[in-house]
């Protein structure tokens, strides 16, 4: 796995110095907040997950993508 | 030989490689905005440093989508030399053009220095003419440069010796603090499996006049000259 040196100095110079010994490890990401017209959640998710890969949002090689779905009446 | 140096929104180091390719190699050369770039013009093409569309979401990724970009795909697959320069380097990766990731650097600092580059190769239409093992004294400029790939995949880009540049220390070896960003296997600078799609983070453009080095280097010139001759 690819070193994730913010995570890293959140570990050590925040957490660990912070006296949270039992937490080991921090991995950093980013959080991306899609409005999706879709009729159900599988939809959306389907429609997500088509769009994250054909363009890329992620970079396969080193990055992990997972989905979350949250519905909304319009 | 005509060479075409692509412009997206935010590219910043076009004007200095044109200067370079046009008033130093005296190379025919045209500034393209990357709307308007058209494959069949051009018979290499030079993707600038920078920071395209504002290294939004990753550096490179936006621009890897530009219609500029399939133009350059055509360009790769016909043989036509093509260079990636630092923010060029990151658009190549993120097209897919070249394999693997740059990474945020370890030291999580944007860096700015010259530093010493290894040539391991030079089976490439860039690193013809440079003797293998040559130390180059060239310049970075990057927040986002540690080189990352899967272990498959270095060990694809080791037997095909794709690994076309490393960064070394002062004595020319493979050490950390000659490694200034993280890189996996101090990777510099990698090409294609044709060898002729190339990306490198250091700047060539910026070791190109004696006058203008702290190190009197004129390395870059090594590289750039691919352009000369077709």
């Amino acid at each position: 796995m690819a070193r994730d040196p913010e995570g890293e100095t959140i570990t050590r110079d925040l957490i660990n110095r912070g006296g949270f010994q039992s937490i080991t490890n921090v991995r950093t990401g980013k959080y991306l907040k899609l409005s999706v017209k879709a009729e159900k959640k599988e939809e959306a998710e389907h429609i997500v997950r088509e769009m994250s890969n054909s363009l890329r949002i992620y970079n396969p090689v080193v990055h992990t993508c997972s989905i979350r779905i949250k519905s909304e009446e319009l | 030989m005509k060479t075409a140096i692509i412009q997206f929104p935010g590219s910043n180091c076009d004007l200095d490689i044109f200067h370079v390719l046009k008033d130093v190699l005296q190379i025919e050369t045209d500034l393209v905005w990357h709307t308007n770039f058209k494959s069949e013009d051009y018979d290499g093409a030079i993707l600038p440093g920078g920071f395209s569309y504002g290294d939004y979401l990753r550096a490179g990724i936006i621009a890897a989508h530009s219609p500029a970009i399939d133009q350059v795909e055509i360009m790769a697959q016909e043989g036509k030399p093509i260079i990636g320069i630092c923010n060029g380097f990151q658009i190549l990766i993120e097209s897919e053009l070249l394999p693997g990731a740059l990474l945020s650097n370890q030291t999580r600092t944007f860096i700015c220095k010259w530093v010493n580059i290894k040539v391991e190769t030079n089976n490439t239409d860039f690193t013809r003419n440079i003797s293998e093992g040559t130390i180059l004294k060239i310049p970075i400029a990057h927040a986002e440069g540690r080189y990352t790939i899967d272990p498959k995949g270095l060990k694809d880009l080791r037997e095909n010796d794709q690994i076309v540049l490393r960064y070394v220390d002062e004595n020319g070896n493979l050490t950390k603090i000659g490694n200034p960003n993280g890189s996996m296997d101090s990777i510099a600078g990698i090409c294609n499996n044709d060898r002729n799609v190339f990306g490198l983070m250091p700047h060539p453009e910026r070791a190109s006049e004696k006058i203008l080095s702290p190190f009197s280097s004129s390395d870059g010139l090594k590289i750039l000259n691919r352009f000369v001759h077709t």
